[in-house]
């Protein structure tokens, strides 16, 4: 462990990483220029920034993944040129990842192991996992093997991993973006207690309120270039979110006279084996969803949101034709093409290579979900004005940025791929709409358009139904929430009566008639003690 | 300095076009070393190989006739590997086809039988193609069976059924006990399209073949489906497009173009049913598919490339006594020289300097 710092003043302090005017240029195209930042020991530094902006290119860098074009970083203040993050590790840098590196058919142990450098017998190596994880309250059981983990537990074995290595400096990215409120209540407790040891801690999010409540100092990046270093408790979420966005962010508001109408989609006592060994179950899900209306489904990932999606979509048949009606049609039995002639529009959580085909371009792309029923096909051939007319009007309709008309889909950023496959859909005016993740790691311009997309589909009558583990943007756009756990739907609440806690709860399986029996074993585990 | 690979954004259409350009110069650089080695001149030979072909009417004629079924398999074979689907027993495909069409010429040998012959025969040859490919597809959908392995080792099962038909019971009664049979009546052959050249309608049929899958490719969405769920199969799944379906239609289409390829061949410039009317052009054509970029009139520039190999080998056999199994290891290292150069349509190299350990990945 680290001593504690004494409560120095940055200001007299010298900075454990220092990065001097670090640019990095993909040819001519700058992802970072002239970056100046440092990280203090004992702060926590938030990152901020729309997706696109740099972010990730910078702390790659920090972290011996890519090199600099240009600048320096200067560490413990002196001049550092990284080999790699092995070189990056032994120095003190260690790096948590959003998308977890951890393999599912081994042990908790088995996958620290892999990312150590391997000087500590197996068994040494267990016990002093075991030993960091309860010093920090981030229980795991090192013999457990990884699928059988929730997310938060996964995300859990990569902070202990981190930590194994006793690092200076912790670089986080988006941590929380895949926790209950709960779950990022207890790693907000760790977070601060690593600050306390004296750790710097580098804190990638977009999520302002975090970043208010937890970070001393934030830098905010936009277009590669570093727009401020600021004191977020001094700052607004709105003063914050301007200068990441570099505009005025829309606020996302419902049509008046918006009323739920008829039921457009039913889904029925739908239960269903996986297709997978480590999927999950689903049981007897049902719910209806009226036209006119956005009905939230929550839930930690992992609980059969993607199992769902893939039954309401037909990528799977349902066991019982009658397990889904849409539009009155009994569908359960028809493929995705023919639940897209009824009207029916799907946009997975995904977006590359399940919502488009990467390498394919954007037109190709139009046609992947549009072949079924938007006249871009005529006796078997492809209309490819048709196809290139759908670009275009989404690329009007949703300020679809991209460097040319027709861009491969991989070349997009996510914020403005995701734009592309929603607009792609409602365009198609669906009666129902299914959507996945709409606004998973898009920036915040391009979530508050797609959120108003979803509910002006919804003003004009249709049915939407939103799985999300984003509360907060269910709470902005949901009529009424429904939880899934371990493969079952809670009765859906209206939204006004759908606090953070009582989602929380039934997210870590608390069901409201009993939940003083169900909630110390179940949640526990779920939401981490 | 350090080399390594390092993603591209976008595929790099230059690469795209120009790789199999540096595969071919690559090629040639080695085959000289090679030439050199087997104290040959190296010019001299790359010359008899590959211009010398090129200068007489009657070689360019032969390079037609050896190009057509290589192209007409490489088209179908394209189609699979578009799809991801790894059709590997062309050959065997191609010599049932040319079995099964060659029984209509030895039922109707000696009869009175009309201008239909022909016809019936080249559908007959398509079919039995088509069903012959059907069987490792039906594995792979229903058992989940490699199509790689059970493509490949039903080619000797084919072999073996075309030596038992020939030795046994469709011998030529007067053929002195040659494995053969008899020569094809006129109404069994292929026509020729010039006198004093080998060249037949069959190459025709090739080159509508090339302009049908241009346009299957380009403008329908069967085309587009082989690419999809070649490209993203859970973004084709997404779409609606059924995978196992799509393993059967391709295996059909390019067994199917095989097998046509086989009877045409049998019935054209062979003119009987014989072992050994393929010089490995099933195997050959999985070169040509790569060659050209898995496009149609890419395909055909590299039907007629490699067709002139073949011609080529058989003259330096003759003229520089090179032996003709250099033919194979000169197709072969162009594969392998495709293959690699591919990579830098998504890859760009880049030189690095040197530190004392790589970069190792994200864990």
């Amino acid at each position: 462990m680290l001593k504690p710092v004494s409560a120095n003043s940055p200001a007299t302090r010298a900075p454990l990483l220092q990065a001097i005017g670090i640019t990095k240029r993909y040819g001519s195209f700058p992802a970072n220029d002239a970056i100046d930042l440092d990280l203090y020991a004992g702060e926590i530094h938030a990152l901020l920034g729309e997706n696109g902006a740099g972010k990730s290119t910078l702390v790659k860098m920090m972290y011996g993944l890519i090199q600099p074009s240009e600048g320096e970083l200067r560490f413990e203040g002196e001049k550092m040129v990284l080999s790699g993050p092995s070189d990056a590790r032994s120095r003190g840098i260690a790096m948590v990842f959003q998308h977890f590196s951890l393999f599912d058919n081994l042990t908790v142990a088995e996958n620290v192991a892999l990312g150590l450098d391997g000087s500590e017998t197996f068994a040494a190596m267990s016990a002093r996992l075991k030993q960091v994880s309860t010093d920090y309250g981030l229980p795991l059981d090192p013999k457990r093997e990884v699928w059988r983990l929730s997310v938060g537990e996964r995300q859990r074995i990569e902070i202990v991993r981190a930590l194994m290595q006793n690092p200076k400096l912790l670089i986080l990215d988006e941590p929380t973006a895949v926790l209950t409120p709960q779950e990022a209540d207890q790693l907000f407790v760790v977070l601060e207690r690593l600050r306390s040891e004296g750790r710097a801690l580098l804190y990638i999010s977009h999520k302002l309120d975090e970043v208010k409540r937890l970070c001393n100092t934030a830098t905010i990046l936009r277009g590669g270039k570093k727009i401020s270093t600021c004191d977020p408790r001094a700052e607004t979420a709105t003063s914050m979110a301007r200068m990441m966005v570099g505009a005025e962010i829309g606020e996302v508001k419902a049509g008046t006279g918006r009323a739920a109408t008829v039921p457009r989609l039913l889904i029925e006592d739908l239960s269903m084996a996986p297709d997978d060994p480590q999927g999950v179950h689903l049981k007897s899900i049902t719910v209806e969803v009226k036209g006119g209306e956005i009905l939230g489904i929550a839930g930690v990932a992992g609980n059969g949101q993607d199992e769902l999606f893939a039954a309401l979509s037909g990528e799977r048949m349902a066991p019982r034709p009658a397990n889904i009606i849409i539009d009155g049609i009994v569908s359960g039995h028809l493929s995705v093409t023919a639940r897209r002639r009824l009207g029916a529009a799907f946009v997975p959580e995904e977006r590359l290579g399940h919502g488009t085909a990467p390498r394919m371009k954007l037109s190709e792309n139009a046609l992947l979900t549009g072949h079924a029923a938007s006249g871009m096909v005529r006796r078997g051939f492809v209309d490819k004005l048709a196809t290139l007319a759908t670009v275009d009007k989404t690329t009007d309709a949703f300020d679809v940025r991209k460097a040319k008309r027709d861009p491969e889909a991989a070349s997009l950023s996510g914020g403005n791929l995701q734009k592309f496959i929603v607009g792609r859909e409602i365009l198609r005016e669906p009666g129902v709409l299914i959507v996945s993740q709409p606004t998973w790691g898009v920036d915040a311009g391009a979530a508050a358009v797609i959120r108003q997309a979803l509910l002006d589909l919804s003003g004009r009558g249709s049915a939407v139904l939103v799985i999300s583990q984003d509360l907060d943007e269910l709470a902005e756009i949901s009529d009424r929430i429904a939880v899934m756990f371990h493969g079952t739907l809670s009765e859906p609440v209206a939204a006004a009566q759908a606090t953070r806690e009582k989602l929380g709860l039934l997210m870590g399986g608390a069901s409201p008639e009993k939940e003083t029996t169900a909630m110390p074993k179940e949640a526990s585990r779920a939401v981490g003690a | 300095m350090q080399l390594v690979l390092e993603k591209r954004a976008e595929r790099s259409a230059l690469i795209a076009i120009t790789s199999p350009l540096i595969a071919i110069g690559l090629t040639l650089v080695t085959m000289s070393i090679l030439f050199a080695i087997l104290g040959k001149n190296p010019i001299a030979a790359l010359n008899v190989y590959f211009v010398e072909p090129l200068t007489d009417s009657y070689t360019l004629g032969e390079i037609v006739v050896k190009a057509t079924p290589l192209v007409m398999i490489a088209i179908g074979l394209s189609l699979c590997y578009l799809a991801n689907v790894w059709n590997i027993g062309a050959e065997g495909q191609f010599l049932v086809g040319a079995v099964c069409g060659s029984w209509l010429a030895v039922v109707t040998n000696g009869t009175e039988a009309g201008a239909w012959v022909l016809p019936a025969m080249l559908i007959m040859g398509a079919l039995g193609g088509a069903l012959y490919a059907l069987i490792p597809a039906i594995c792979k959908v229903r058992f989940g069976a490699n199509e790689i392995l059970t493509s490949l080792m039903l080619v000797y099962v084919a072999e073996l059924i075309l030596d038992y038909l020939v030795r046994g019971p469709w011998r030529d009664p007067k053929g002195m006990n040659f494995p053969t049979t008899a020569s094809f009546d006129p109404v069994a052959i292929v026509p020729t399209l010039f006198d004093g050249s080998r060249v037949h309608a069959g190459s025709i049929v090739a080159l509508l073949v090339v302009i049908a899958a241009t346009i299957m490719l380009g403008r329908t969405i069967k085309g587009f489906e082989i690419r999809v769920v070649g490209a993203a199969p859970r973004a084709a799944r997404f779409a609606g497009f059924s995978s196992n379906k799509l393993v059967l239609f391709t295996f059909a289409v390019s067994g199917g173009l095989a097998g046509l390829a086989g009877i045409i061949e049998v019935a054209g410039p062979v003119g009987v049913l014989q072992p050994g009317i393929s010089p490995g052009y099933g195997f050959t054509a999985i070169i040509v598919a790569f060659l050209g970029r898995l496009n149609p009139i890419g395909i055909l520039v590299a039907g007629l490339f490699l067709a002139l190999t073949f011609i080529g080998g058989e003259g330096a056999q003759i003229s520089m006594k090179i032996p003709l199994d250099l033919t194979k290891v000169f197709q072969g290292m162009l594969l392998f020289y495709v293959l690699a150069c591919d990579s830098l349509i998504l890859y760009r190299i880049r030189f690095v300097p040197t530190f004392r350990k790589a970069a190792d990945g994200t864990a």
